[in-house]
């Protein structure tokens, strides 16, 4: 498909008016499966095929094919390339081994959040996944902090894939043989009809899953032949969201941003103990302070009574006293009932307590809870 | 009968000075799967383009505002428990609340069906 096509066909859609970036290589793939196409971090993307609820029960339950190619994919290569990316990540990077994955922070001086990412190691450098709304932030922050001998490569000829579910596994070694024997965090190169692919086990939905980079003159051929398995459906960035709300992660620009800090976050474990004592990363002394002090406020879950939802910026309260803001509100599919994430302040984030939520001019009760809301279902190693 | 609509994407359905007011079918394909319907309390007064109701589907919130200004007399208590009828039967059993017009003169400037229709497919 070309690019032309794809302008016309969103112009047709109604509901984009001219779009700053090219459209991503699915674009029009995703409109001939009847998605209907939202603006989103720059893009067209699809935010829903049948229905959210749909998409969410099916993922659960079997495997959704999530289209993620707005997420921004960076190789850093070049001699030393993990030393030089631990003065910008507070995570163990040097030591990853070949096919690992981490979750990792990009932190200001002040140690607030600029993005949350992956970063694998692979044979010749490292492989980062950092979100497609701040991608351009990124590549500018680690293009100041980076010495001149480390080469960043914006991988713009990929796309990225996700495909999760219970069923993800079967439906993928059908195609790809040996895939199922990564585990949780794991990654390695795969090749598919003389298609280099790059596939780690991970996502961002709770269940079992993978996430395939490919070039994008390939994907919808590889899109064609997942969509094919019995298995697999199409689902868009509604369910994406609505998952990832269940399983208790955060989403960059609304639970996390520049004014959090990783630990008021519940993200003290992407900084490990060794990385805290040696420091030498951005945001490492003002880190330290607030793991001194310890935090004024934390994330946490939220269950609320009824069937009405809050949304982000709604206010936490208790009895009178305003103690913090919701971050992400929706309806949990899975548990049928309205689930939030949220900041309350130190004192009363734990489990149990009882708070209020103001929705429209309306207290709704709310219960801090433990995330995830519903337990992740990874391919761990250990178990 | 009469049934008006409006470019909110809301029907009313007049019986005397009675309106049953509900959102379009198009409107629930758009908002997708409806989680919750917050209704007026009966007895309180709308005025046209004021909000009258809430409906949340999973991913948001929106109005719906009142297409004619009158007193509520009914809300559809159905909703309350069973709020996915809207997306079943958007323009029959999914109806949210009826009104008694304070003036029917404001259904003058409202859509008939074939209007609607019209205008929803210029709407793509």
């Amino acid at each position: 498909m070309s690019e032309a096509d794809c302008d016309s066909m969103a112009d047709e859609g109604g509901e984009t008016a001219t779009l700053p970036l090219d459209p991503l290589p699915l674009a029009g793939w995703h409109r001939a499966h009847g998605a209907r196409m939202v603006p989103f971090a720059g893009y067209d993307m699809p935010i829903q095929y049948d229905g959210i609820m749909a998409e969410h029960h099916w993922t659960r339950s079997s495997a959704s094919l999530f289209d993620v190619s707005h997420m921004g994919q960076l190789r850093v290569t070049g001699e030393g390339a993990g030393e030089a990316l631990e003065a910008v990540l507070p995570g163990n990077i040097a030591g990853l081994g070949e096919g690992q994955v981490r979750y990792s922070l990009l932190l200001d001086d002040n140690g607030g959040v600029l993005d949350d990412l992956m970063v694998t190691r692979m044979a010749d450098g490292y492989y980062l996944v950092v979100n497609g709304a701040t991608k351009w932030d990124d590549i500018a922050h680690l293009i100041e902090h980076l010495p001149d001998e480390i080469t960043l490569n914006h991988m713009t000829d990929h796309a990225l894939l996700a495909l999760q579910g219970p069923g993800a596994a079967g439906a993928l070694a059908a195609l790809l043989p040996g895939v199922e024997a990564l585990f949780f965090m794991q990654a390695g190169a795969f090749a598919w009809q003389g298609h280099e692919l790059w596939i780690s086990r991970s996502g961002y939905t709770g269940e079992d899953g993978f996430e395939i980079s490919v070039a994008a003159d390939a994907v919808a051929q590889l899109a064609d032949a997942l969509l094919a398995l019995d298995a697999v459906r199409p689902a868009g960035l509604g369910a994406r969201d609505s998952l990832r709300l269940e399983a208790g992660l955060p989403l960059y620009g609304h639970d996390l941003d520049p004014l959090t800090d990783p630990i008021s976050a519940g993200l003290g474990f992407a900084i490990p103990r060794a990385r805290r004592e040696q420091g030498a990363f951005i945001g490492h002394a003002a880190l330290m302070e607030r793991i001194a002090s310890g935090p004024v406020r934390r994330r946490v879950g939220l269950l609320l009574d009824g069937r009405q939802p809050a949304r982000e910026g709604a206010t936490l309260l208790s009895g009178d006293r305003e103690v913090g803001t919701v971050t992400s509100g929706g309806f949990s599919p899975t548990l049928e009932r309205p689930i939030a994430m949220g900041y309350v302040t130190t004192d009363l984030a734990a489990t149990g307590t009882l708070l209020e939520v103001e929705v429209r001019n309306k207290r709704l009760a709310a219960q801090v809870c433990a995330l995830p809301f519903v337990p992740h279902r990874y391919h761990r190693k250990e178990g | 009968m009469n049934r008006f609509f409006t470019e909110e994407h809301e029907w009313i359905e007049v019986n005397g000075d009675i309106a049953t007011v509900g959102i379009t079918d198009y409107a629930q394909e758009h908002l997708g799967d409806i989680v919750f319907v917050e209704l007026p309390m009966p007895g309180t007064r709308v005025d046209r383009g004021g909000e009258a109701a809430v409906v949340e589907s999973v991913k948001a919130a929106s109005d719906v505002y009142a297409p004619v200004s009158g007193e509520v007399v009914g809300v559809n208590e159905q909703l309350e428990d069973e709020p996915s009828l809207v997306n079943e039967s958007a323009e029959t059993g999914g109806w949210f609340f009826q009104l008694r017009l304070s003036d029917t003169a404001e259904l003058q400037g409202l859509m008939n069906e074939e209007a609607y229709q019209a205008y929803v497919a210029a709407l793509g």
